[in-house]
């Protein structure tokens, strides 16, 4: 906590003697307000980005308003814009690949956490994390092209499903792996804060490690275990390159999790350069604003349970 | 006194002549179809070994090229697409249209040991409509006796981008199915019944590459880079023909409007393959807009003059096909009609 | 059944438990490895034998031909993440001094919440806002509008470590300053960032392999050039992007060359976070 100067003669705020140094106040002051400055911008960038993306949507809404996410016909030839398709695209890819990732992530975390917080295994799986977390999702999306999709399409061969390789499951597991990181690295902060005394209570009466943290670390560190959830949610909706790459561009309703689809994220990469009329440019940015809107509520609510649950004791 | 005068008023000549001079233009700025991008490319890249004049033109497709002529982003568009009603009163001035080749929308597909295949307009619609779903369907039996089709599901590559191609392709499936047409119709991007999207020519083309039993359309050039097999296509003499530069030249041989802006899909020669088109350079005709210097509108007529008379050398070497001379003579005619701020450009 | 061996039966299923579900802990875990050995293997193994000094050095060549390279996408993206540094890099660590200094105010406050939110934005909706923003403004896609597309998500990764760092610095430094007769504004920018340097400059480095790999901004901003280019007001290749193109192009050569980039890419972004980790640890002014 800065402390404020409560002297007047001995004012150490500005340092000694600027009272009396005109060029020193007038330094400090600029200083200030550069400082103040760049964080009005930070906060004007947001409510610039959201109001543009408002007014750029606005031949859709007025047209259609919220309610083109309930049509399901995308034929922009014919003037029919309906995003559920892509909605529940987006809705698929990204709940698949938070289940897939849960188990995994929660893994990571609990090694981290609670079984081996320190030493060579901590050192690995941290590095592995962290490298799993830095590599480009054009870099994801290039192996899942070449590598992960023939394996999907393997496996459909062998479920006896029309073996495209590229789709909606191809995309979620894809997806999985990227956000695995996010979600490992928020778990393991949180099992990482669970009080000691509490453990110890638990392992006094004769529970076992399992025990443990199925009855005293996962409760305790739940709401941030699901803070992480949503976070992890919130980037696997905005993720676009490594899932264009591999959901083989459809614009039906998917009707089955092997098949081809499109997320709002890759319809907008595909089609944006090529709207030629200003409803179907504004229909994608509409369904942008509505991502956009959506990411922020989950990042929002995550962030404000970490720190809900980190103020907690 | 006069020297000073002299010298003032020279500085002062010369720095607002330095303010007033167009900027020398070292780049021209290209965006549109894929269907030429390997001829273009090519020709591109000879230009600027020819003239040092650096032509980025960047393959998004017809639909982005007409798009960002019209958002006035770029110097030219490419489309194998017509611009339509729509697009012409988007674009509240003229835009001239420039066939700079010919190419063939072919049949590609993935199937084991490459076979030739015969595909009559009735296979073809019904493959694209859903309707016939494997290789070994009885009509595309009856159309290739001798020829061993395996039993596996046919998946079908289009599209994913607002694409010229497909307008060419889905043109000559309405124009030889009422079905298709009622159904689906004709267009740069349409909802397509079956199958999977990929992005620009050289998208689908990796796709059929990577799928057994994928079949899609592309034009002729990435199926011969990629040594691609491709399909004969029963034309409306009952003849089947492969797309190659005899049959596209045929093709081409019908009138031709003074705008150029036509389209020779199923076409009557005996000898015509039935899915071909010209492909056109889009430019504003009245270049005087949004401040282009002038000389900026020069090297972008430079250029299309180039391409429509030595740069069609590098044409059929990537299978395209030549323009008839009667095109260029009408190409020549379009572009001097191009001014800038009504006075001809092309001197 | 005894009570003795009912206990004892449990107690082995507990233990059964628990030494189970460290098992399957571990094997989960271990299986989450899988993918990233995978990958850098892949990439490793497709791409070493495609670097060459031609791929380092010459221009893309026409489709369907083979030879050249990508020196105009390497060009193009040093460029561009230059321009975004010098964007972001100011803006980002004044906020982060401000948000330091200023634990409880409104405006700080509200300012975090921003940058959270900034930072999950979504990247093509950023894409987007570039190419409303600056490309039909400017009527002409370049580098510039790029770059202030990559910039805005560099600042969260700036600001936050910026913010970080500084409010480990405990008070005592800036009143030894003070009680120096050091102005406020020498305090700031001669003691306290110097002192937090390294944490600074992990922000950096961290926000500059983020961006260096990022596509999606990219796409209707900077747009792509097949020629070298380096004003930025005019279209310009990047790494990322001629990844994308030629990886979903179907000439097998492009494709070598996108796994050859993807490499130069892959390498180039971790080198980059591992000195990031070696400065935090390194440099660290310990307290």
């Amino acid at each position: 906590m800065a402390r404020k100067s409560t002297s007047k003669t001995f004012s150490t705020e500005n340092g000694v003697g600027t009272r009396s140094h005109p060029m020193l106040l007038f330094l400090n002051r600029t200083f200030t307000s550069t400082v103040l400055f760049c964080v009005i911008i930070v906060c004007l960038l947001l409510l610039a980005i959201f109001i543009s993306l408002f007014i750029s949507a606005q031949p859709s809404l007025q047209k259609f308003g919220f309610l083109f996410f309930g049509a399901t016909i995308w034929d922009p030839l014919n003037g029919q814009f309906g995003a559920l398709p892509f909605a529940l695209g987006t809705l698929l890819t990204s709940i698949i690949s938070l289940i897939v990732c849960i188990p995994f992530s929660l893994s990571v975390a609990l090694i981290l956490g609670e079984y081996f917080p320190s030493g060579p295994i901590a050192t690995v799986l941290n590095s592995a994390m962290e490298l799993l977390a830095g590599i480009p999702s054009i870099i994801y999306g290039m192996w899942g092209l070449f590598a992960l999709v023939p394996i999907v399409r393997g496996f459909e061969v062998t479920i006896k499903v029309l073996p495209l390789g590229v789709g909606i499951f191809a995309a979620a597991l894809l997806l999985s792996i990227m956000i695995i990181p996010f979600a490992a690295s928020i778990s393991r902060e949180v099992i990482g804060m669970v009080p000691n005394d509490l453990k110890e209570a638990a392992y006094s009466l004769g529970a076992t490690r399992y025990e443990v943290i199925k009855k005293v670390v996962i409760p305790y560190a739940g709401s941030g275990i699901i803070a992480g959830i949503l976070l992890s949610f919130g980037r696997a909706l905005g993720e676009t390159m490594a899932v264009t790459m591999v959901i083989g561009n459809s614009y039906f309703m998917p009707t089955n999790i092997f098949g081809p689809g499109h997320t709002i994220a890759s319809i907008i990469a595909n089609e944006f350069t090529e709207a030629t009329d200003p409803v179907y440019v504004s229909s994608l940015i509409e369904m942008g604003l509505v991502l956009f809107i959506i990411t922020i509520i989950f990042g929002i609510a995550g962030r404000y349970i970490i720190t809900k649950t980190s103020v907690k004791d | 006194m006069k020297k000073l005068l002299f010298w003032v008023s020279a500085i002062f000549l010369f720095i607002s002549a330095g303010f007033t001079a167009e900027p020398k233009v070292e780049s021209l700025l290209g965006a549109g179809a894929t269907f030429p991008y390997p001829l273009y490319s090519k020709m591109f890249e000879e230009y600027y070994n020819f003239t040092k004049m650096k032509v980025n033109y960047q393959a998004i497709g017809s639909g982005g090229g007409i798009q960002q002529l019209v958002s006035k982003t770029v110097d030219f568009g490419g489309t194998d697409a017509p611009m339509n009603a729509n697009e012409k009163k988007a674009a509240k001035a003229e835009v001239i249209h420039i066939p700079t080749c010919l190419g063939a929308v072919v049949l590609t597909y993935n199937l084991p040991g490459d076979p030739q295949i015969n595909f009559s307009p009735e296979i073809i619609s019904e493959i694209f409509l859903g309707t016939i779903t494997k290789w070994n369907d009885p009509k595309i039996a009856e159309a290739n006796k001798g020829v061993m089709l395996p039993d596996t599901q046919i998946t079908v590559v289009h599209r994913s981008d607002g694409s010229g191609t497909t307008f060419t392709f889905t043109d000559y499936l309405s124009t030889v199915s009422p079905e298709w047409k009622s159904k689906v119709g004709t267009g740069k991007s349409l909802n397509w019944p079956v199958g999977i999207g990929g992005k620009g020519n050289p998208g689908v083309t990796a796709y059929i590459k990577q799928l057994p039993g994928a079949i899609g359309y592309v034009e002729q050039a990435y199926a011969v880079q990629n040594k691609m097999p491709m399909g004969k296509i029963k034309n409306k003499a009952g003849n089947f023909i492969s797309a190659d530069l005899k049959s596209v030249m045929n093709a081409a041989n019908v009138e031709i409007p003074a705008n150029a802006q036509v389209s020779i899909v199923d076409t009557s020669a005996p000898d015509g393959y039935p899915i071909c088109t010209f492909t056109w350079i889009i430019l504003y005709k009245e270049q005087a807009y949004g401040g282009r210097p002038q000389n900026r509108s020069k090297e972008v007529v430079k250029l299309i003059w180039w391409m429509i008379h030595e740069g069609q050398q590098y044409n059929e070497p990537l299978f395209y096909g030549r323009l008839p001379e009667k095109v260029v003579k009408l190409d020549e005619d379009l572009l001097d009609s191009v001014v800038y701020n009504g006075s001809k450009i092309n001197k | 059944m005894s009570i003795g061996e009912n206990k004892k039966r449990k107690f082995l299923t507990n233990v059964i438990k628990d030494r189970a579900f460290l098992v399957i802990i571990i094997a989960l875990s271990l299986v989450t490895l899988v993918p990233l050995v995978l990958i850098l293997f892949y990439i490793t193994k497709n791409g070493v034998s495609f670097i060459s000094l031609d791929l380092l050095t010459k221009l893309p060549k026409a489709t369907g031909e083979t030879g050249g390279g990508i020196v105009n996408a390497i060009l193009g993206s040093i460029i561009i993440v230059f321009f975004s540094s010098i964007i972001a890099i100011p803006i980002g660590i004044l906020s982060g001094i401000y948000l330091s200094e200023n634990r409880d105010s409104r405006l700080g406050n509200f300012a975090r919440i921003a940058v959270d939110v900034l930072q999950g934005v979504p990247s093509i909706i950023l894409g987007i806002i570039a190419y409303v923003w600056i490309v039909i403004p400017m009527k002409g896609f370049s580098a510039i509008s790029g770059s202030i597309a990559l910039s805005m998500m560099m600042l969260p990764l700036i600001i936050k470590n910026t913010e970080e760092t500084l409010r480990l610095i405990p008070y005592s430094v800036k009143e030894a300053a003070y009680s120096l007769g050091v102005p406020y504004y020498r305090v700031m920018l001669r003691v306290v960032i110097p002192a937090g340097l390294s944490g600074i400059l992990t922000g950096v480095l961290v926000g500059t392999a983020r961006i260096t790999g990022e596509t999606a901004p990219l796409l209707f901003t900077a747009f792509g050039n097949p020629f070298s280019e380096v004003n930025p007001l005019k279209p310009m290749e990047t790494i990322p992007h001629i990844i994308f193109k030629y990886a979903t192009s179907p000439y097998t050569d492009w494709q070598d060359i996108a796994w050859g980039a993807s490499l130069i890419l892959v390498t180039f972004v971790l080198v980059l976070n591992i000195i990031a980790k070696v400065v935090a640890s390194r440099w660290k002014v310990k307290f």
